[in-house]
């Protein structure tokens, strides 16, 4: 496996820790591993050298804070200049017009672009009120008309019908007119995947630019893109004036530098993410996040951000309530905790949020599997409220009923208990330390407690 | 008359000169990219200096290369360059030129087809890399060769997915199993399988929807695939394709490792090297999990799939 990012700044800081200060030597070595983590973040090359040498000055330079410690230091420049590079804060879109506010996308083959129009629609109808018509320009992919057809469905919202047999231009122009004859809000124009050498293809979208008159241009790209990045966000950031980049399918594993090197190279914000295929998988893009997750610092915003709009807000209320005033935490809620991971995504998707996850060795997170839960929240499924409530009760034949409920054997039922034991500790913990911040550091203590392993 | 990419300016480099200009045509940004630049470098230098490895280095990892892979090249060049066989600027050229042919000889290895009746490819792959085209252009292909060609439309999950490969289909005249969006995928396959067997079909492409190697639970559907179709024949799929972007980075590495320890990758395509992506990253894979290359993608059209070969995939990158 790859060292990502955030392990690799794992070991390097681990290993520049009690040091004393830092010196040009140890700069050195320190440099060169930030260099080699963001290569293999796909960063692209050109980006890494300015980077580093940034970073360079910062923490050699007069804006060292003598009150920290060397890793501290360096954590922070190089968190900062991150920072600093992908844009500073969240960028809205721009849709104060006059109406029809147009937005079109742009991008290579199979990025998310009609995944993506698909789900800003989604978002701008349900989020914001607005009226939404979606026009597909794509004549070329097979079917790729009939795709935006049903997404719109899905999501709600208007589609303006095209075929295969017209030309693109004249497709923007009439969906335009159409858009401001029905007095709609926004108009997403999707387009057909294009290489950016392609000069036919990119001068044809120019014109579709042309007659579009969008507010927004956002370039849409796969966040598993490698050094290609760069040199195709500054083609079509020369051939469209892009106002936003959308970064798709960032549900995966890769670490993303191409969302440096997009950022870098055009300028421009990256506006949202794509973190799943279903139409509510967008999100604002938080550059500070990012950073911190690449930085192995966690998502502990996103996933509080996440948790909040996906959990049953009255149950998480209970919780809160249950937990603010100092009930204990049952099976119940255990199961319930179960259930609201699994709606999140499950627990590899969470786990890559959770500060400091980053430096699990692999054995060990592909021990922490879905499974396990899978198999806990049968077994809590097979208790009695009593049981649940009380889980001391569970004894001998209560193990032997609640494991031939769940098919699972006692062994399952007593790690299950465990687990359970040790989630309620860390709870008491949190409890008393205070926030989520804490609860998040118990949860990378070594033995992850709460989280089911193997043995 | 649909409105074709055959009409935009887009096909003028494809039109020179059949297989060889095309594959030449969509390799030689890679080519005067990575060639072009070395060559400047050595030109003029007679020996291995520290500088020349640091800018060998940068332009093997801004194609993707990867630094492991990246390392192993250089190292192999160093050896070669000690052993008194890399003297001048030429030597050194060729001596580059080997030691990248070298990873990439082990996999180079062309899909055989066998006569199991029918011969069962699974195409699998992270989302939107090019599965279901490529699906249509080894239909396309097979068909050219006299064989009789069923496609099963095992992506129900994508929204006109299916209708995609129909419309392919159609092209093709090649008859397509599908059932309805939502359908139990791996059931679509099996439909397929038995029918292809009914109908004495010579070869089942069957198209899976993407997924990305973390989804577990996806990951679980298409084991069951594999399962359903063992079912009919325990031999089959006798090849499974993993389908790559070439403008994938280092993710391209885990996403191989990953499929194979579900589905047991037997081949790769490597789609969309028509762009300036290097696809650099099939060193890393060649090295560590020797899975064999068997196609190139380098278009959208039926007839823009190659054999992967080597030498040419290398001389292509290094000739003029
Ligand atoms: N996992 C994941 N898949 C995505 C995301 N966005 C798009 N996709 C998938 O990527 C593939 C290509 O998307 P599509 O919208 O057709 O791309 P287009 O060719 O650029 O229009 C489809 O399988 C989509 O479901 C995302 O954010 N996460
Ligand atoms: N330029 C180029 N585009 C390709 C190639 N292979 C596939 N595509 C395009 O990539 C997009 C996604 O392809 P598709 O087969 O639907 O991907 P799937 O989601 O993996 O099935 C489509 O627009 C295809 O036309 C290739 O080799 N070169
Ligand atoms: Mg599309
Ligand atoms: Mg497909």
């Amino acid at each position: 496996m790859f060292e990502t990012l955030t392990e690799r700044m794992g070991t390097t800081l681990r290993r520049l820790r009690g040091r004393g200060r830092l010196s040009d030597a140890n700069m050195r070595d320190a440099l060169r591993e930030v260099r080699m983590a963001l290569i293999e973040a796909d960063v692209a090359l050109e980006v890494v050298g300015t980077f580093t040498e940034r970073v360079r000055e910062k923490v050699l330079g007069q804006e060292v804070l003598r009150s920290l410690t060397p890793d501290q230091e360096v954590v922070r420049a190089v968190r900062d200049e991150l920072c600093s590079l992908m844009g500073n804060e969240n960028a809205e879109l721009a849709l104060n017009v006059p109406p029809p506010a147009v937005i079109l996308v742009a991008g290579l083959q199979g990025s998310g672009k009609t995944t993506t129009v698909a789900k800003l629609s989604r978002w701008l109808r349900q989020e914001h009120r607005r009226k939404v018509l979606v026009a597909s320009c794509d004549v070329y992919r097979p079917a790729a008309i009939e795709q935006l057809r049903v997404l719109a469905g899905e999501a709600g919202v208007e589609f303006f019908p095209s075929r295969s047999g017209e030309d693109p231009v004249d497709i923007a122009t009439r969906a335009r007119a159409e858009a401001k004859r029905r007095h709609q809000d926004v108009l997403l124009l999707d387009t057909a995947g294009r290489m950016h050498v392609d000069s036919g293809m990119m001068d044809e979208v120019r014109r579709i630019h042309a007659v579009a008159e969008p507010v927004e241009t956002l370039f849409v790209v796969d966040s598993m893109t490698g050094q290609d990045a760069a040199s195709v966000a500054r083609a079509f950031d020369r051939s469209l004036p892009l106002s936003g980049v959308v970064l798709t399918k960032t549900d995966g594993d890769a670490r993303g530098g191409a969302a440096l090197s997009i950022r870098q190279v055009t300028g421009k914000p990256i506006k949202f993410l794509g973190v799943g295929e279903k139409l509510d998988a967008l999100q604002a893009f938080h550059p500070d996040r990012m950073a911190s997750r690449i930085l192995g610092m966690g998502d502990v915003l996103g996933l509080i951000e996440e948790a909040e709009r996906k959990i049953d807000r009255e149950k998480a209320k209970k919780f809160a309530d249950k937990f603010a005033k100092g009930k204990r935490f049952d099976l119940e809620d255990f199961g319930e905790q179960i259930r609201q991971m699994r709606n999140m995504g499950g627990i590899s998707s969470l786990l890559d949020k959770l500060p400091g996850t980053g430096q699990l060795p692999e054995h060990a997170k592909s021990r922490i599997n879905d499974t396990e839960f899978v198999k806990f929240e049968a077994m809590i499924n097979s208790m009695t409220v009593q049981e649940r409530r009380f889980p001391a009760l569970i004894k001998g034949s209560r193990k032997r009923r609640i494991a031939a409920g769940s098919g699972t054997r006692i062994q399952d039922v007593n790690r299950l208990l465990k687990q359970f034991a040790q989630m309620q500790k860390m709870m008491k913990r949190v409890r008393r330390k205070g926030g989520i911040g804490r609860m998040a550091q118990g949860l990378t203590g070594h033995a992850l407690p709460g989280f089911p392993g193997r043995g | 008359m649909p409105f074709t990419r055959t009409d935009s300016a887009r096909d003028g480099a494809r039109k020179a000169g059949g297989f060889f200009g095309r594959l030449k045509a969509a390799l030689g940004r890679t080519r005067s990219a990575l060639v072009g630049r070395l060559g400047a470098l050595l030109a003029g230098r007679r020996v291995l200096d520290e500088q020349l490895v640091e800018d060998m280095e940068t332009v093997l990892l801004s194609a993707d290369v990867g630094i492991e892979a990246t390392r192993r090249i250089i190292d192999d060049l160093r050896r070669r360059a000690a052993a008194g066989r890399a003297g001048d600027e030429a030597a050194l050229g060729a001596a580059l030129r080997e030691a990248m042919v070298e990873i990439l000889a082990p996999v180079c290895r062309p899909l055989r087809v066998s006569d199991a009746a029918p011969f069962v490819i699974l195409m699998v792959g992270v989302n939107g890399t090019g599965k279901t085209t490529s699906a249509a252009k080894l239909a396309h292909r097979f068909k050219h060769d006299g064989r009789r060609v069923l496609l099963a439309a095992g992506d129900t999950f994508r929204a006109a997915a299916i209708e995609q490969l129909q419309t392919w289909g159609e092209r093709l005249n090649v008859p397509v199993i599908a059932q309805h969006s939502g359908a139990d995928s791996a059931s679509v396959v099996y439909d397929a399988l038995s029918s292809a067997r009914a109908r004495g079909t010579d070869l089942l492409i069957a198209d899976t929807a993407g997924r990305l190697h973390t989804q577990s639970g996806l990951m679980e559907e298409l084991k069951k695939v594999r399962r359903v179709i063992k079912k009919l024949d325990p031999d089959a799929p006798h090849e499974t394709l993993l389908v790559i972007d070439a403008s994938t980075g280092q993710n391209a590495l885990v996403q191989a490792r990953q499929f194979t320890e579900a589905v047991e990758v037997s081949g790769l395509v490597l789609t969309k090297l028509d762009g300036t992506a290097k696809g650099g990253i099939i060193f890393a894979i060649a090295q560590t999990l020797e899975i064999p290359i068997r196609y190139v993608g380098v278009g959208e059209g039926l007839d823009d799939l190659r054999d992967f070969d080597a030498n040419e995939f290398v001389d292509a990158l290094l000739e003029g």
